[in-house]
């Protein structure tokens, strides 16, 4: 039969001479490997102070994004919702009313808007389904929590911060 | 004029020179773990604590400080006063041992005063340190008996069949080494070895006896319990041995006299096969500085070579995994026993016809 691999090896099981019996020169061989490991750089990366560079495709936390003059883009239309796969977005809309053309781009806005975080697989979909490029993925992951309620996350913790606003 | 009659100067030396090697031993000891912890991560190319301190350097005290806090458990069924006796009798034996290592040269006064660096230069010091090391093992053997927990007593009995087998092969190997040296003593043993080269040979006893070293390294690493030997405590077969049951700091004496045992043992290696505190070139550096100052520098070249020892038992432990019971048993019977009474039959031939 012809072999699949090149890989096989047989057992020997002979007896061991008295060279390998002694055990001391394998010893010596071992301690020559461990001892030279000691010299090499750790593979450790100690992780708060050192971080490895996420991917550029990572997709991590999403982020609800504003226009260039600090107004909400999102209009609500539910299309992220609809291509969640999870079902881990849930939104309200609401009417813009006279004197809040500052605040949201579009007539209609999203008066609630959450993300349960527990739910998400940060597939991405919602991102490409946005017509208003109004959702995004960004490069951070989920803070740990002792709660399944703070997963849920609201519209205050997804809107990054308006830049025409000074605190 | 009892009190008058009795030298109180001698009893104060005595007791400074107990507390400084006491204190060093327990010292060395603690840093032990955090050595064994970094070695240990060396070799498995990871980095060892690093958090506490710098380069984890406060690592031991904090891992102490935790035992302190965690609650003491005594089981319902466990024999309590040898529950209790046994982490006390392992540390105890441990700290004894080191009564008898010459950690220096003598240091004569100018009023003509002798301080020997030495808690007791008895003439029996091999015998001493073998009673007292012997003893140890019950420390091990009454805490996994009175754990009465199957796991505990079959650590405790592994562990008391492995130190009977080979503490007779370290004693016969052993005697090879007193049969050249002549006398028990310590003191005596570490002369002897003066300097480093005389008379186109040695003057180390490892030299003298390879073998016989060999022999007792092996034992060593038997008698401390410690990997490839580590069979009372085999993590993967008796959850932790002889300590399942044991919490607190009755656990912390149990894992710390291991260190101290470890410390006290490669000082007494170091003495009987690598001179001790005699070092190459060492008359020319006693005429050139003053007592004091080479009696310190005599000491910190025995703690540089126990360092040294210490992490050749460490290298040993990451390198070799544990020996199988019958395995053990068989290296201890079959091989050392009888490799120890050839190099005494050996070295007796040569110390009547060659030497003579």
């Amino acid at each position: 039969m012809q072999e699949l691999t090149n890989k096989r090896v047989a057992v020997d099981r002979k007896p061991m001479t008295f060279m390998e019996r002694l055990y001391i020169p394998t010893i010596i061989k071992g301690l020559f490997i461990t001892v030279g490991h000691i010299f090499k750089k750790p593979a450790t990366i100690s992780y708060p102070e050192q971080q490895r560079p996420f991917s550029p495709v990572f997709r991590g936390l999403h982020i609800l994004n504003r226009d260039e003059q600090g107004r909400e883009r999102c209009t609500a239309c539910g299309l992220c919702a609809l291509s969640c796969p999870a079902e881990a977005i849930t939104m309200e809309a609401a009417e813009r009313t006279k004197g809040e053309e500052h605040l949201y781009r579009e007539e209609k806005y999203a008066a609630k808007y959450e993300i349960n975080m527990l739910r998400c697989i940060f597939c991405g979909l919602c991102e490409e389904a946005c017509p208003k490029d109004a959702i995004y993925l960004s490069e951070t992951v989920a803070q740990a929590n002792y709660s399944r309620k703070s997963f849920i996350y609201n519209k205050e913790d997804l809107l990054i911060p308006n830049p025409n606003e000074t605190h | 004029m009892l009190l008058m009659s009795i030298d109180w100067s001698f009893i104060i030396e005595k007791l400074i020179l107990i507390s400084v090697i006491l204190g060093a031993s327990l010292g060395v000891a603690t840093y032990a773990t955090w050595g064994e912890r970094k070695v240990a991560a060396w070799m498995q190319d990871r980095k060892g604590p690093s958090r506490a301190g710098p380069f984890g350097l406060l690592q031991p005290i904090a891992d102490g400080i935790k035992l302190f806090f965690k609650e003491e458990i005594i089981p319902n069924d466990a024999n309590r006063f040898l529950f209790i006796l046994g982490p006390s009798l392992a540390m105890l034996t441990a700290c004894m041992a080191s009564a008898v290592v010459p950690w220096g040269p003598s240091i004569e006064l100018e009023s003509g005063r002798v301080i020997a660096l030495q808690v007791a230069d008895i003439n029996i010091g091999i015998l001493y340190v073998f009673g007292v090391v012997s003893v140890g093992v019950y420390g091990i053997m009454l805490g996994g008996w009175a754990s009465n927990n199957k796991y505990s007593l079959m650590g405790s009995v592994r562990a008391a069949s492995q130190a009977i087998s080979y503490e007779l092969a370290m004693g016969i190997s052993l005697i090879a080494l007193l049969m050249m040296t002549g006398t028990l003593s310590l003191a005596e043993i570490v002369n002897q070895q003066h300097g480093f080269w005389e008379n186109g040979w040695f003057t180390w006893n490892v030299a003298k006896q390879p073998l016989g070293f060999i022999i007792f390294l092996v034992c060593a690493f038997a008698e401390l319990n410690r990997a490839p030997f580590d069979l009372p405590e085999a993590e993967s077969e008796l959850v932790a041995g002889y300590h399942t049951e044991y919490s607190s700091m009755k656990l912390g004496f149990y894992l710390f006299a291991e260190y101290v045992n470890l410390f006290i043992s490669s000082a007494i290696l170091i003495t009987l096969f690598f001179g001790g505190y005699n070092f190459p070139f060492m008359d020319q550096v006693a005429g050139n500085v003053s007592p004091v100052v080479f009696s310190i520098i005599c000491v910190l070249v025995l703690l540089t070579k126990t360092i040294m020892m210490i992490l050749f038992f460490m290298f040993i432990r990451w390198t070799i995994p544990r020996f199988r019971y019958d395995q053990l048993m068989n290296l201890g019977w079959k091989s050392l026993i009888p490799l120890a009474l050839v190099n005494m039959l050996i070295t007796g031939a040569i110390i009547i016809w060659v030497l003579n």
